[in-house]
């Protein structure tokens, strides 16, 4: 960043940098570019980072085990069922505990909830940031249904700290799954009045096919994962290739891009697959719900954490795409080391490569389809 | 400390209800009301005859002009700002529907005084310049913005006789006084010193330029069709009913009122054309420096340009304020010799000011519905639309137009023809048009989610 500005001077007097951010309506967040541009067309857009940081991987050696649990909420407020099961997942595999089948059902189904609840905010903030302003407005209608359920499983909507160390902190309470089966319904049904409504919009399309193409090979080399590496044409899907959890027991497909408009891997293929894994988020979770086991929701967890001394690395598929935990521990009851791997952070990375030559509204298309969440970047 | 939130009133009090309502038909009726009063009666002619009835000197001729320009030009800055506010109330009722939510319903009955309480807010604010801004042209911007909306009004036709004045180059005119908008924000983009508002400048100004050419080119179209450029002789050459519109009477004037209408659109920066102001993007564009009453301005304009936009279609082609069944020339024949026109001819009047309304208001709904509906487009597909489709169209419009006219001269009849044709294309498409909305909304009630017992 220092050196953009310094490269400033001798600059054609024509150019102009732009503070784009970090109080503006469309960087999700508190989050800063450094914009150059010629009139409308971006020489290059340069991410500036750390607004929202907290130290929270810090935070991790600080407090025990299952103290951290709330904290990961806070790493990715849209999705946080996600940040929860893979710190999970890390401790437990420190712990080497087997989690009761009931509890991995209850991880799927919550966290495919969370994942539908997370790319309707996805989508609808893209059309937001594309000019229509009416489909974010009906996502989010839509997600507070999804909230409801949410918290009559967990009791919060926004900050579950659901999972636990060793299970999942609450069964599901009598008639939920009615409830949410009669939701999928509705949902279902939804998608396509929500493709109506904006997906096949013209206008819509023309702002986002053949915008910001990322190649597969680019999309391997900067890291992105999750629908991202998806849209990009890359068939790679943790939940199926390195399976955890209850899903090795569920049918499903994963949505690739394969230019749904115009280029294989433009913003539309990364926003159409969100589309189309909404749909089966709504397939998993009915199949989760048909095939509960019953029995424990807890595994049989020491009162006082302490692991033996090792590290353990887990991978969850958020809704932000793969997202991992590494997790060293001493033998104390605090971990020696957290770290937490996120898909925005590196989304973040690739940004200043495919900007030149972008206009300052395709930088929006842009951010919009990476789906970033501030605070997932900078932790 | 917990806060003690007073629970929301169960319904709205009767009086409030009342006062509502009052106002809600009250203030269109009044504006509209003065409209059809003074308009006629302070034309030069009939002060002329007033003040020799009541026998008062011819000199005091010139002070009774001015005291009518006065009194008219307070009337139309007052009716476009009072509808710019009511618009803005019914906007946002539209876009609750809409978006599923209630949209403003605390100020009075339904939210109806919201934009007063808007207006006050307004006032209320800090008045504020940048430090580094240039003030002079920072405080003049609005002016010119408010200038360019208001003079429209002069050749705004509201009625049979109801227009200030009934200018012979009215169109030319409108499309002229207009062109002052854009100054107003390239001019408020400059002078605020910051980059946004600059982008916001520089795209209204390319946007607003570049979409005058196919306005001002489609606008030729009714201009050959009526052989005027009088606003009123516009609409006096088309008819009350469907097939005598200019919009269906030649095929190019069908392609002419889109090309006219999304101009307009373009002109007025409503959605898809908001660019200047681009939220997502600009922050708030041209605006992005201005408060208090500065920015009251510049939004009454926006609001207000719809009604010009609206009513400028509606007399080039939807036929204006003509009644079906109805001639103009009839109501001319009602006038009488008097110096005051007969009762016979203000009731007329007031019917053809009730067309002109409905059919602008109509064409006001169809703007913010579009603008609730639609994302925006870029800023050079917006240019690519202008010069590679809509510009091309309306010339081509305007070639055809000419070649028509002279068909017609030999064959008249081809225009009832093409008029009845579009009329019942358009009847079907608008039949079908309203079943698949009607299929749409039964679709989505039947998935609709009891939450009483969630």
């Amino acid at each position: 960043m220092e050196r953009l500005i310094l490269r400033r001077v001798g600059k054609p007097e024509d150019e102009m940098l732009i503070n784009f951010g970090p109080q503006h309506p469309s960087t999700h967040g508190v989050l800063n570019f450094l914009v150059e541009t010629d009139g409308e067309v971006m020489k290059r857009a340069v991410p500036e980072i750390g607004y929202l940081h907290r130290a929270l991987e810090k935070i991790g050696e600080a407090v025990s085990y299952p103290g951290f649990m709330p904290y990961t909420d806070r790493i990715d407020y849209v999705a946080a069922m996600f940040a929860n099961e893979g710190y999970a997942i890390a401790v437990e595999k420190l712990l080497k505990l087997e989690v009761p089948p009931r509890a991995q059902w209850l991880r799927a189904i919550s966290c495919e909830l969370c994942r539908i609840a997370s790319h309707l905010v996805a989508v609808g903030a893209m059309a937001s940031d594309i000019g229509a302003s009416t489909p974010l407005v009906h996502a989010l209608r839509e997600r507070e249904t999804l909230n409801d359920l949410i918290e009559a499983l967990c009791g919060a909507r926004l900050t579950y700290n659901y999972h636990r160390i060793g299970g999942v902190a609450y069964d599901m309470p009598t008639g939920w799954r009615d409830r949410v089966l009669k939701y999928l319904d509705h949902f279902d049904t939804y998608i396509q009045e929500f493709d109506r409504l904006i997906s096949f919009n013209a206008i819509y399309v023309k702002r986002l096919a053949n915008v910001a193409v990322i190649s597969k090979a680019a999309a391997i080399d900067y890291g992105l994962v999750g629908p991202n590496l998806r849209g990009s044409g890359m068939d790679w899907d943790v939940r199926r290739d390195a399976p955890y959890g209850a899903y090795p027991s569920f049918n499903f497909e994963v949505p690739v891009g394969r230019g749904f408009q115009g280029t294989i891997g433009d913003a539309y293929d990364r926003y159409f697959v969100r589309m189309l894994e909404m749909a089966q988020s709504s397939r998993i979770t009915r199949q989760a719900l048909e095939t509960m086991p019953e029995g424990e929701t807890m595994a049989k967890v020491p009162r006082k954490i302490k692991p033996e001394a090792g590290e353990a690395l887990s991978r969850v598929e958020s809704a932000r795409g793969e997202m991992a935990y590494y997790v060293i521990s001493d033998g104390t009851d605090k971990a020696y080391r957290v770290r937490a791997r996120t898909g925005s952070f590196t989304a973040m990375s690739i940004i200043e490569d495919i900007s030149p030559g972008l206009m300052v509204a395709d930088l929006i298309a842009l951010i919009a389809s990476f789906d970033v969440v501030a605070p997932e970047i900078d932790r | 400390m917990p806060v003690n939130y007073s629970p929301p009133p169960k319904s709205t009090p009767k009086v409030i209800v009342a006062v509502t309502l009052a106002a809600a038909a009250g203030i269109p009726f009044l504006f509209l009301g003065l409209v059809l009063l003074l308009t006629p009666v302070l034309k030069p002619a009939t002060i002329d005859g007033l003040l020799s009835n009541a026998g008062i000197d011819p000199s005091w001729r010139t002070p009774a002009y001015v005291a009518a320009l006065f009194v008219l030009a307070l009337l139309m800055m007052n009716y476009g700002a009072i509808f710019s506010g009511v618009i803005t109330w019914w906007e946002r009722r539209v876009a609750g529907r809409i978006q599923s939510r209630i949209g403003p319903n605390r100020a009075g009955f339904g939210g109806f005084f919201i934009f007063i309480a808007d207006a006050v807010k307004m006032l209320l604010k800090e008045d504020l310049v940048p430090a580094d801004a240039d003030a002079l042209l920072f405080r003049a911007a609005p002016y010119f913005v408010v200038t360019g909306f208001a003079l429209t009004f002069v050749v705004l036709p509201f009625g049979h006789s109801l227009v200030v004045t009934d200018l012979n180059v009215g169109v030319f005119y409108v499309t002229s006084v207009t062109a002052l908008v854009v100054v107003g924000i390239l001019i408020s983009g400059w002078a605020s010193n910051s980059k946004w508002a600059l982008f916001g400048g520089v795209r209204a100004a390319a946007q607003v330029i570049s979409y005058e050419i196919p306005a001002g080119v489609s606008i030729f179209v009714p201009i050959a069709m009526a052989g005027t450029l009088s606003m009123q002789g516009i609409i006096r050459a088309q008819g009350g009913l469907p097939w005598e519109w200019f919009v269906f009477r030649n095929p190019a004037a069908l392609i002419a009122f889109f090309v006219l209408f999304t101009s307009q659109l373009a002109e007025a920066n409503r959605t898809p054309f908001d660019l200047p102001e681009a939220e997502s993007e600009l922050v708030a564009g041209y605006l992005s420096e201005y408060s208090g009453f500065r920015f009251a301005l510049f939004f009454l304009v926006e609001w207000g340009n719809i009604w010009v936009l609206s009513a400028i279609v509606t007399t080039l082609f939807l036929g204006g304020w003509q009644i079906p069944f109805v001639s103009a020339e009839y109501i001319d024949g009602l006038r009488g010799a008097g110096v005051l026109p007969s009762l016979a001819w203000w009731g007329w009047n007031a019917v053809s000011m009730a067309v002109f309304t409905a059919k602008t208001i109509a064409l006001c709904n169809l703007v913010i519905w579009l603008r609730w509906t639609l994302p925006r487009v870029r800023v050079d597909q917006m240019m690519g639309l202008c010069w590679k489709y809509l510009v091309p169209a309306a010339f081509a419009c305007f070639v055809f137009t000419l070649f028509w006219e002279l068909a017609v001269s030999v064959a008249p009849r081809i225009e009832l023809v093409s008029g009845v044709g579009f009329t019942v294309i358009a009847v079907v498409l608008a039949v079908l048009f309203a079943r698949r909305v009607h299929q749409n909304i039964q679709a989505v009630q039947g998935e609709k989610i009891d939450l009483s017992n969630w």
